[in-house]
């Protein structure tokens, strides 16, 4: 089974179930142990194939130098023919042979590291996909197991302050309500504040005599000596 | 390995020089895993939970329970829910323990203005949602 896919029966099961036992304590060592055993596998496994891979160089260096060889002692013994020293040719023949079976067991050899490169290659290949693959495993699980742990805390947390949780809606009429008094308060202090600067203006304008005030004074002060006028014109 | 306070300290001050000097509080909540809740003023009905794993550092907003999702428009949320993801910045929806959240996963060293940035995030979305999905709710 895939990892999400355990972690998916995991969620399905009682989130009080899950809280506690997501990481089977166990099964999590086991992981970590074979974790472990899988990088060791993989540490033993390169060294290894650094002896081999040297030892498949060192062979085919061998092979190199063997060819030529052949070549130089077949080339002497065509040499000895030729000048009738037959002896001579038979004894270099001789050598020629040796190192043709030299060169044939080191072939094979060469063949047989070239074979164990590719061995070790694959299984590093394979336990690095396998320790790879438990890590997740266990990162998942613990993630998992964390998250609800965390969610399991924040309830009793709020039980225990005697707070509730409130319903999403009510958080968001409340946080609403909240913006609307800012704003209504902003809202008020700008108006306050023009209304006081009009007041201003308007009080700069009145001690100059112009505008509503000064305006009815004189008016007032008019209709009184009207008044008084009157009463004199009558006595 | 750094402790999640430790990890983030001094996340209330650049969350509130960021927010234009917006009061926001740190509490630790108490339990076997590293929870603090983040209070943005103004905000406090939609608290953050951070918690740290060894793999990631999550922040968490609780958005609504299953009780409170209209029945018959469950399926349609979920769907939405799912189309929306991909769109959102920084935050995704998930389903803690028969609760809908709004979270940001953050590696685990991340820096506390990593963090600070994820909250931000995670605020203004969650409070988006809210707004943008309540005809799902009852």
């Amino acid at each position: 089974m895939s990892v999400i896919g355990k972690i998916l029966t995991l969620v399905r099961g009682s989130a009080r179930e899950i809280g506690e036992s997501v990481v089977d304590a166990n099964a999590t060592r086991i992981y970590e142990q074979e974790i472990v055993d899988a990088r060791n596998a993989i540490m033993k496994a390169k060294s290894e194939l650094t002896g081999v891979m040297a030892k498949e160089m060192q062979s085919a260096r061998e092979i190199e130098r063997l060819r030529k060889e052949m070549i130089r002692l077949e080339n002497l013994a065509v040499e000895a023919l030729d000048k009738g020293e037959d002896a001579l040719a038979e004894e270099v023949a001789g050598k020629v042979a040796a190192c043709e079976a030299e060169l044939e067991e080191q072939s094979r050899a060469h063949a047989n590291y070239a074979l164990q490169v590719g061995k070790l290659k694959e299984l590093i290949k394979a336990a690095e996909g396998k320790v790879r693959e438990h890590e997740r495993e266990v990162a998942m699980a613990r993630t998992t197991e964390s998250v609800y742990r965390a969610t399991r805390s924040i309830s009793d947390n709020i039980g225990a302050t005697g707070s509730k949780l409130v319903s999403a809606r009510e958080s968001l009429e409340r946080i609403k309500r909240r913006h609307e008094d800012l704003a209504d308060r902003m809202a008020a202090a700008e108006a306050l504040d023009k209304e006081t600067s009009t007041r201003g203006l308007e009080q700069r304008l009145a001690e100059a005599g112009i505008g509503g005030d000064a305006e009815r004074r004189r008016a007032t002060m008019e209709r009184i000596r009207a008044r008084q006028a009157a009463a004199h014109k009558d006595a | 390995m750094k402790s999640l306070q430790e990890q983030i300290a001094g996340l209330d001050d650049v969350l509130s020089a960021r927010l234009g000097g917006t009061a926001v509080s740190l509490q630790p909540i108490p339990g076997s895993v590293p929870v603090i809740q983040v209070v943005i003023g103004g905000r406090e009905e939609l608290p953050i939970f951070i918690t740290a794993s060894e793999t990631q550092v999550l922040c968490i907003c609780y958005l609504w329970s299953d009780e409170e999702v209209r029945a018959d428009k469950r399926a349609e949320l979920l769907e939405t829910l799912l189309a929306l993801n991909p769109s959102i910045p920084l935050s995704a929806f998930g389903r803690i323990d028969k609760r809908f959240v709004l979270f940001g996963a953050l590696a685990s060293d991340a820096r506390v203005e990593d963090v600070a940035q994820d909250v931000i995030a995670l605020s203004d979305n969650a409070l988006d949602a809210l707004e943008a999905l309540s005809a799902y709710l009852v």
